[in-house]
């Protein structure tokens, strides 16, 4: 019997929760439809997450595209339906990409497995990320070596802890109408490899915790203490760097893996700093949102 | 003296022509092309090595690179004589070498924006005695000490942890800059 899961409407990161809160109850080999037709909006979050998804199933999941012309358009100029044609087994057909690149999106959803892909993604990103995050978020020049920076080693989270390849995407969005009010440009580098929790679990962090050992207290030791898998000096840089470029840019930077996320909050943002007791994300998920600057008063 | 370029030690490690220093796999394998480069120079020989042609560098290519390159020159009984000092770098470059150079407690000289500084970990009395000997050209530890204020015995152990560091040379009594870059 195949159980059908709802995406929702809007596919961000507190979307893709209900996705996993459907998925929770299911055995991992249980047989899934994943129905996409009534998704009206995703972010880069939403569709690597989609990906992953389909990753850690044991038995391939059906999708059922959204049906709305115009989202579909958009899936597949992010290049999703490229990759999720492998990953899933198609109910229905989908709208071949017609233009090169949507003006907002600074890099379509793009494997990464190995370290050449992360220089290619870099490489990809510099003219279009220096265009978008000085002319839309009127960030300075500059700004773009430390975004680059970021998304650089955001995706050797991937290629170094993970076990297996995963997924990056960067978009630009006017969320003049939502939550940030302004424009903003979203990285998401997702994969469905073996988490924080485990990767730490030869950790100092992990043998500090003892018993207490969570997904929470995992991303807590990588992200707030900088702790690593690896032992020697210099390990957790990567990580260190994105929060300080996030924090310099009123940035929002959130890892969630397995049942916990972590985030670092925006002045422009209420959500939690820690979240445990969430339904299972299989790997990891790093989000990044820079927003457009804003004169001081 | 010599130049290396970075961004040829790069395309000659890394397939693709790329210009940025990132992920730890590339920092290693540049810093392996340019440890044998190093190796086959002359004793004493000042090494620059030129990071205009990069573009972005990350600081897990930096910590892999940056401070596994200087680590053993810096050691006590380093079995290497030679000197390397950092050319061309932006300053976005400079940012990042500096957070890995803090972590390591590792200091260098670097060339940004025409001028030659001494970055990373390096206490208040070290920096005054550095800048005293650029200043001077080469001085003796009793003609720093006069012109910092720092006490005779503590400039001379100064000077010699510096010289030892691989950030000044050392000519008999006399310490010297490492030099100024040939464009």
């Amino acid at each position: 019997m195949t159980a059908v899961i709802n995406v929702p409407a809007t596919l961000d990161e507190a979307g893709f929760e209900q996705v996993l809160e459907q998925l929770a109850p299911l055995a991992p080999d249980a047989k899934v439809l994943v129905d996409a037709r009534h998704c009206r909006f995703a972010t880069p979050a939403g569709l690597t997450s989609l990906l992953c998804l389909a990753q850690s199933r044991v038995e391939k999941p059906d999708f059922a595209p959204p049906t709305d012309e115009t989202v579909q358009s958009y899936w597949a100029r992010s290049r999703f339906f490229q990759y999720a044609e492998e990953l899933y087994t198609f109910r229905g057909t989908v709208l071949k990409p017609r233009t090169a690149q949507d003006s907002d999106t600074v890099l379509e959803v793009t494997p990464i497995a190995k370290s050449e892909d992360v220089h290619a993604v870099v490489e990809r990103v510099k003219d279009r990320a220096t265009h978008i995050l000085t002319t839309k978020l009127h960030l300075e020049t500059r700004a773009t070596m430390g975004f680059a920076m970021s998304l650089s080693e955001a995706c050797q989270n991937v290629v170094e802890h993970a076990g297996r390849g995963g997924w990056v995407a960067v978009q630009a969005y006017n969320w003049t109408k939502r939550r940030v009010g302004r424009w903003v440009v979203v990285i998401s580098v997702a994969d469905a490899g073996q988490g924080f929790r485990s990767s730490l679990e030869t950790s100092r962090a992990r043998a500090i915790a003892g018993e207490r050992w969570s997904d929470g207290d995992a991303l807590e030791a990588a992200l707030t203490q900088g702790h690593s898998r690896y032992q020697e000096p210099g390990r957790g840089q990567g990580l260190k760097g994105i929060k300080s470029y996030a924090h310099r840019h009123d940035g929002r930077l959130s890892i969630r893996s397995g049942t916990a996320r972590i985030s670092l909050l925006a002045s422009w943002n209420d959500g939690l700093p820690r979240e445990e007791g969430l339904s299972p994300f299989p790997g990891a998920q790093l989000q990044i949102i820079i927003p457009e600057k804003v004169a001081e008063t | 003296m010599t130049h290396i370029d970075v961004r040829s030690a790069l395309q000659s490690s890394v397939k693709g022509n790329f210009s940025d220093l990132v992920t730890r796999h590339t920092g290693a394998v540049v810093r392996t092309v340019i440890e044998h480069q190093i190796a086959g120079l002359a004793d004493g020989t000042v090494v620059f090595l030129d990071f205009s042609r990069i573009g972005v560098l990350d600081r897990s290519c930096a910590d892999e690179f940056v401070a596994k390159l200087i680590m053993p020159l810096s050691r006590d009984h380093s079995q290497q004589t030679g000197y390397v000092v950092f050319h061309g770098i932006s300053e976005d470059h400079l940012d990042t070498i500096e957070a890995v150079l803090e972590t390591h407690g590792l200091a260098l000289v670097v060339q940004f924006e025409g001028s030659t500084k001494l970055v990373g970990a390096v206490t208040h009395d070290e920096r005054c005695c550095w800048d005293l000997v650029m200043t001077h050209g080469s001085a003796i530890p009793e003609t720093v000490a006069v012109h910092t204020g720092v006490p005779d015995e503590a400039c001379r152990a100064l000077l010699e942890s510096l010289a030892r560091r691989r950030l000044l040379r050392r000519d008999a009594e006399r310490f010297l800059p490492l030099g100024t870059a040939t464009a």
